[in-house]
């Protein structure tokens, strides 16, 4: 009891001392390994703890420290923690929870419309952002909202999207100076996409960047001009529903945008169809493209480039240079010059049946038939792609670069496509081959060439994500519940637990007390982890 | 004049009854349900749609509600749609899982005693009667037709159910435990034997686990007579459920 007291006194004086999360502290992340500050842990993307307390030698010691149950169904949220307060989110709502017991702080809901629906995902949260004094979230029916860190109060909400023509957000929004960015959701919806910044003290919005450009706007060119599918581009999706990276020394912004609208029917929508299917690179000030990478030009699989972009320096024939990693939904690993977009290398990191492989340029190079057909079109990857919005993690102390891969195939169908305000837009979809084989699996790869080092076999794809730890360790979990630790090193593994419920979300790992935890949600349960606990 | 309206509306009123149409019904169902559900109802991230009972909707009134009200919290409602383009995807769905009508040559009642003179119950529950080591048939009658069931009875390894599994576990101390997968996970396996005992194994326990593809322990029932068979076929296309 007096230890109990003892901790909330600790929170409590902490709350005073150390609330405000700066803009440099989250610049500096690294030098607080027990916070997690942003989505990813770093700007960098990197989803990499540099704790090791927990070793290859220790982990199999790792026991559960406590749960959290969520009201709601699934649940994906990747936790913010400062300072023993853990913040999570589920859809349109956040709690902080004491981050040594799991006892909930504080907790903020907002009602979601009864006319809200979600078109072509379901309804998650992947986690909150922070900055300052504020917690920020984005909802379900579209608006970013700003919390006091100490109470969950509101101090500001803004309108982003209108939900009802199929606008939403699921993502952890990304908190860099003095701004908000968030992207929307609705690429299945006949949406035109954009990426946003919101003023952090006040909720004005700060800028916009469409992800498909208007007529007389460059990239518009990749668009059909002529009648009768010169509108095309208004209903052409361009969603951008995964966090992004920032490199603070540059002030860019990486973000990856989704499949173009219609989905599987491209007939109304020839050319490229920028900036679907892309990585862009916009400035942190005024949302101004400095360059982009399209790696599925009029892609036509549901390919969205939806991934954190992981940035990383390595030597290119004997050049130490600024590179950014992407493994695509489409089974392309990609490293590209962070600087200018340049393409560095690239190559397949899982079973795909549609290309032929890349060009100098980084263009794939397309095998023929491989649209979506009114028969149907057998190919790998399936829909959800080799991998898709769950994080990679990148190690510094190993160069690896791991990644969850999906290996399984589907038959796409074409079909015809009207655009209905706030319905499906997708012209076709996917069916499941009959008896085909369904596998996952870790894998890691040289981060600057793509080469697999090792890979760690699951029984079934993973909707999990990658955590990498300084202890040597690589954490992740699997669709029948269990949640597991590798040799970062060699992919063996080292400890195991079955958690009851399906992982789809992304681990993180923090510290209280100086004894370090690792955190994975399981179906509607928040797990945490510790060594003697 | 107010008679004109009222006629109106009854026409109105008298389209929305009309038979649905399962062209529309399909045309809708393949733009804004074959998204989840799989192109012809497979399944997708939704479940599959191409079997005559659906658990949400036993009967045509709760499929309609189903399709209008969606299922929380995935499933979205069709608002947008109006009565008649709901009761066309319904209709439209529940062609999925139609199993057409055919002519059976035999007669259940004798089908019956074939079954039990032939130890059937020995494997298979049927309306709580048997054991359980193979799947339970009370309803098999309403997921197969009798095509597929005389070729299980004929050649059972050929039309295995998807997901099934037979396999050989082979412990540390050499000894072997051969049955159907219950259950498997990246690290474990839970295998169930002959006499319905459970096993379970951790991966890394076992000297080898073998997938025993195209395998099954249900026996060839060739050897019956061809009315004997007729008979037995018969009777497993009557099993339509629990009542």
């Amino acid at each position: 009891m007096r230890h109990h007291a003892l901790w909330l006194l600790a929170i409590g004086l902490c709350g005073i001392a150390c609330a405000q999360v700066s803009y440099d502290r989250i610049v500096k992340a690294q030098q607080e390994p027990g916070n997690w500050l942003t989505y990813s842990g770093n700007y960098a993307g990197h989803r990499y703890s540099p704790l090791a307390g927990i070793t290859r030698e220790n982990v199999a010691g790792l026991r559960v420290a406590w749960a959290h149950q969520f009201g709601t169904g699934r649940t994906e949220t990747s936790p913010i923690v400062v300072n023993g307060v853990m913040y999570v989110t589920a859809p349109n709502m956040a709690a902080a929870l004491d981050a040594r017991t799991g006892r909930e702080l504080w907790k903020w809901s907002r009602p979601i419309p009864k006319d809200y629906r979600p078109i072509g995902f379901g309804q998650v949260n992947r986690g909150p952002a922070i900055l300052d004094d504020r917690l920020f979230v984005a909802t379900l029916d579209c608006f970013l909202v700003a919390l006091d860190l100490k109470s969950g109060a509101e101090r500001w909400t803004a309108k982003v999207g209108d939900y009802k023509l199929g606008y939403s957000m699921t993502l952890a929004p990304l908190a860099i100076k003095g701004k908000v960015i968030v992207g929307v959701s609705g690429g299945e919806a006949g949406i035109r996409g954009f990426i946003d910044a919101y003023d952090a003290a006040t909720g004005a919005r700060a800028w916009r960047f469409w992800t498909i450009p208007a007529p007389g706007e460059p990239g518009h060119e990749t668009w059909p001009q002529d009648a009768p599918s010169r509108d095309s581009w208004k209903t052409g999706g361009g969603s951008a529903w995964v966090t992004g990276s920032y490199d603070p020394e540059s002030n860019l912004v990486y973000w990856g945008i989704g499949n173009a609208g219609p989905d599987w029917n491209g007939d109304s929508r020839t050319g490229d169809n920028l900036y679907t299917c892309s990585l862009v690179a916009l400035d942190g000030d005024t949302g101004a493209l400095k360059w982009h990478f399209q790696f599925t030009p009029h892609d036509t699989h549901d390919w969205d480039s939806a991934h954190v972009p992981v940035l990383f320096e390595a030597e290119v024939r004997g050049v130490k240079r600024k590179l950014v990693a992407v493994a695509n939904r489409n089974a392309f690993f990609y490293v590209l010059d962070r600087s200018s977009g340049e393409f560095v290398a690239g190559r397949a990191y899982a079973k795909q049946t549609w290309a032929k492989g890349l060009d100098d340029s980084g263009r794939p190079v397309v095998l023929p038939h491989t649209d979506p057909s009114e028969e149907g079109t057998t190919l790998w990857p399936n829909l959800n792609g080799a991998t898709v919005w769950f994080s990679p993690s990148y190690s510094p102390q190993t160069g690896l670069f791991y990644v969850m891969v999906r290996e399984l195939g589907s038959i796409y169908y074409k079909r015809e496509a009207d655009y209905k305000p706030g319905t499906f837009f997708a012209g076709g979809g996917e069916g499941h081959i009959p008896n085909g084989e369904r596998k996952g699996a870790v894998r890691a790869l040289d981060v600057a060439t793509g080469n697999l080092r090792w890979e760690f076999s699951l029984h079934s794809p993973s909707w999990s994500g990658v955590l990498s730890t300084a202890g040597g360790l690589v954490f992740a979990g699997a669709e029948e519940g269990n949640f597991f630790a590798l040799d970062a090193a060699s992919g063996k593994p080292l400890w195991e637990f079955q958690t009851g419920g399906a992982i789809s979300a992304n681990p993180i790992s923090f510290s209280v007390d100086e004894k370090q935890y690792v955190a994975i949600p399981a179906d509607r349960v928040l797990y945490v982890f510790g060594l003697n606990p | 004049m107010s008679q004109w309206i009222l006629l109106i509306l009854l026409a109105a009123g008298a389209k929305a009854q009309d038979a649905p149409d399962l062209a529309a019904g399909r045309k809708i169902f393949e733009s804004q349900c074959a998204l989840c559900h799989g192109q012809t109802g497979t399944g997708g991230r939704g479940p599959s749609l191409n079997r005559p009972a659906l658990p949400h909707a036993p009967d045509d009134e709760a499929l309609y509600q189903v399709i209008f009200k969606g299922i929380e919290p995935e499933m979205p409602g069709a608002w947008q749609l109006d009565a008649h383009e709901i009761r066309s995807v319904a209709a439209y769905v529940r062609s999925l899982g139609a199993i057409p009508a055919e002519h059976l040559m035999g007669d259940p009642a004798r089908g019956e005693r074939v079954y039990q003179s032939k130890g059937c119950a020995g494997c298979h529950i049927v309306a709580g009667k048997g054991e359980s080591y193979g799947p339970e048939l009370t309803g098999i009658g309403a997921r197969r037709n009798g095509a597929n069931l005389r070729e299980t009875l004929l050649n059972p390894a050929s039309l295995l159910p998807e997901g099934f599994l037979y396999m050989s576990a082979v412990t540390r101390a050499g000894a072997t435990v051969r049955g159907i997968r219950v259950n498997e996970d990246t690290f474990t396996v839970q295998i169930k034997d002959a006499r319905g005992e459970f096993h379970s194994f951790k991966k890394s326990d076992l000297n080898s686990l073998t997938p025993l593809a195209h395998q099954t322990p249900m026996p060839s029932f060739a050897s019956l007579s061809s009315g004997e068979l007729d008979d037995l076929v018969s009777y497993l296309a009557s099993l339509k459920g629990k009542p």
